[in-house]
């Protein structure tokens, strides 16, 4: 992920005449984009040099060559689009699911006075904590028991029920700094509960939404330990479980090309979401319903 | 066009927590009431209990003679102005305000006349496309007005709909609410904890106090004929002078002075009274008929038009504020005030509540 935009100093003139604070700023920011992205880039650039160039010592940073040749190696050897789609189908519908569960869930925590309400508070807070491969074993027998295996549910159930509590608690403390004024004025205006529900917060909400849905989206398509265990016929892997599994001709072949190749292929799609997000993900789209 | 009409309301929601107690009133076409008290008395929650947005515990709530104690808001045809104003932040000025009439299958023509006719009345043309977010606070208030306007409601409920503008725009805003309220000959409420606005827009005024209904009367009552020392208090700005006095015999003791009492009845039990004088009633100098008081002057307030001058009453812990114009006094001299007789307020000591002067024809 990018770095936020840091905040920007006004310049200060110092005594010297040189203004140190926006080239300082410059520096920092420049050093963190290079923390963060180097490792990306790193693959970007593998995944389109030449072999020869992926092997040479000393190490090519910045290649003369470029090829496509890994990336179509990838189709043309693997069902590579499968696996694709395998992941967007998975990743969509467990996030559609955790937010149609969620956000009523959410809603009626923060607006119905519910009796225990402190206790299941807690109980969706503790879930979080639990570390989810503990989680493993467990659900490897149930999805055994329920001859689950190779099913697209046995990875959909799991990833809705990890990331409901997350979206729970975002979308319940959206609802609370929801003002309840709107709720009222609709109901005044004679919207009944479910046309309220549906045509005054729904549309309030969708800031909120996007952003719990593409937390939930990432870790949906970046799963890997339940995608690899429940999931072993080749047209039912999801893009992880395939780019970790690339093997080269013969043992002692490691594809770096391919594999760098897989990694930009399934990053691009998150990379694209939140870019294309970004600009829904508006802050204050509330802005203009009351006076703040 | 309907009256309104609210019997012995009461909202529970623990033992401890009681902000409507009983109350009863009821507001006629044409009639502005104003539900009138600190924060915390009551007012907002009536207001929710008439619009159905909450039950309550007991009582009714009656539009037109039908009691719809027990319907939805929805279904009330009534149109309530937010605080907040409350518009839908995702839909345009002409959504919001068409929104209700929409909801009541109103055909598309008539729709368009009315929001049109709202428009030109709030001056809201020009700005039918945009959203809530590209309006001044100003123009957000005379939507929400339009929004509750379009729907012809049976009556119209106000939740200080001013108290979010600056000074300069509330009065101006208050004097065209007024006019707007006055051609639509429906009962309005409103509710509001600026005295102010209580006086200049409303017919009637309820004082409202930790749930209890102080005093139900006309602005000109309420601030000539205070029901008990709360309303007196509360009512009139500088607050009126409120001194509890040792009686001796027909006459209470202010410092040296002897104010005449009211012709009670009951002797005062506890030998004690409180009297009310409104800084703006109290006279400079010795005035023919009237009680004056002695005392050394310690603070002068500027307030523009007159001077708030503070007093110590000589040989007394008690000090009086007087609104005195064009006063050349400075701290630390003597003044004399008289309290004109038909001025004073007086209030029981332990019910707190007006003691009627006999000339004053009180309803009892």
């Amino acid at each position: 992920m990018a770095p936020s935009t840091p905040v920007v100093t006004k310049p200060s003139p110092t005594q010297e005449g040189v203004n140190w604070k926006p080239v300082l700023l410059g520096i920092t920011v420049f050093l963190v984009a290079i923390f963060s992205l180097a490792p990306i880039l790193w693959q970007l650039l593998t995944s389109i040099k030449t072999n020869a160039d992926i092997s040479r010592i000393p190490n090519v940073y910045f290649p003369r060559e470029f090829t496509l040749e890994h990336y179509i190696q990838l189709f043309d050897r693997r069902p590579f689009l499968r696996y694709v789609l395998n992941s967007a189908f998975v990743a969509i519908v467990s996030t559609l699911l955790c937010l149609g569960l969620g956000s009523p869930a959410a809603y009626a925590l923060a607006r119905l006075r519910l009796k225990g309400e402190q206790l299941i508070l807690g109980l969706v807070l503790i879930v979080t904590l639990f570390p989810y491969i503990l989680l493993f074993l467990g659900l490897l027998e149930i999805v055994q028991i329920l001859g689950l295996g190779n099913n697209y549910l046995a990875l959909i159930i799991p990833y809705t029920a990890i990331n409901l509590p997350l979206t729970i608690l975002v979308m319940r403390s959206f609802f609370q700094q929801l003002p309840r004024d709107l709720e009222d004025a609709a109901k005044v205006d004679g919207y009944n509960t479910v046309q309220m529900l549906w045509q005054i917060v729904l549309p309030t909400t969708i800031p909120a939404l996007v952003t719990t849905g593409i937390l939930a989206f990432i870790f949906a398509w970046n799963e890997f330990i339940f995608a690899l265990t429940f999931m072993t016929r080749e047209t039912m892997k999801t893009i992880p479980v395939a780019a970790a599994q690339i093997g080269g001709a013969t043992l002692f072949e490691i594809p770096y090309g391919p594999i760098a190749a897989a990694t930009v292929l399934g990053t691009l799609p998150l990379v694209l979401l939140v870019l294309f997000f970004q600009r829904k993900i508006v802050q204050g789209l509330t802005a203009g319903a009351v006076k703040g | 066009m309907a009256k309104l009409e609210v019997t012995h309301l009461n909202k529970t929601y623990s033992p401890k927590i009681v902000p409507v107690k009983d109350l009863s009133l009821a507001v006629e076409d044409g009639e502005f009431l104003t539900l009138l008290g600190p924060s915390g008395c009551g007012k907002s929650t009536t207001l929710r209990l008439i619009a159905g947005l909450e039950q309550p515990t007991r009582g009714e709530v009656l539009i037109g003679s039908k009691n719809v104690t027990h319907r939805s808001a929805g279904d009330r045809n009534i149109a309530m102005v937010f605080q907040s104003y409350a518009l839908y932040p995702h839909m345009t000025v002409f959504e919001n305000i068409a929104s209700g009439l929409k909801l009541r299958k109103t055909p598309v023509g008539e729709i368009q006349q009315r929001v049109a006719e709202a428009s030109r009345v709030l001056d809201l043309d020009g700005l039918m496309q945009r959203k809530p977010s590209k309006l001044s606070g100003g123009q957000r208030q005379r939507v929400a007005l339009g929004r509750a306007l379009v729907r012809k409601p049976d009556v119209f409920l106000l939740d200080e709909p001013l108290s979010n503008l600056d000074a300069l725009l509330r009065e101006q805003v208050r004097a065209e609410l007024k006019q707007l309220f006055q051609s639509q000959n429906t009962p309005v409420v409103y509710v509001t904890h600026d005295q102010t606005e209580a006086m200049t827009l409303s017919t009637k005024v309820a004082v409202l106090y930790k749930g209890d209904l102080q005093q139900l009367d006309s602005p000109q009552r309420i601030y000539s004929h205070p029901a008990n020392q709360f309303v007196a208090g509360f009512i009139g700005s500088p607050q009126m002078n409120l001194l509890t006095l040792p009686c001796e015999n027909s006459h209470a003791l202010l410092g040296e002075a002897r104010v005449p009492l009211p012709q009670v009845t009951e002797p005062q039990p506890a030998g004690q009274i409180v009297l009310g004088i409104r800084p703006e009633h109290l006279q400079v100098g010795k005035q023919p008929d009237c009680t004056a008081v002695r005392g050394q002057v310690f603070l002068i307030e500027n307030l523009g038009m007159s001077d708030l001058v503070s007093m110590h009453v000589q040989n007394s812990e008690l000090t009086l504020r007087a609104l005195i114009a064009n006063t050349t006094l400075k701290a630390g001299d003597e003044l004399v005030l008289s309290l004109p007789p038909q001025q004073l307020h007086w209030f029981d000591i332990e019910t707190r509540s007006r003691i009627p002067v006999q000339p004053e024809t009180v309803a009892h």
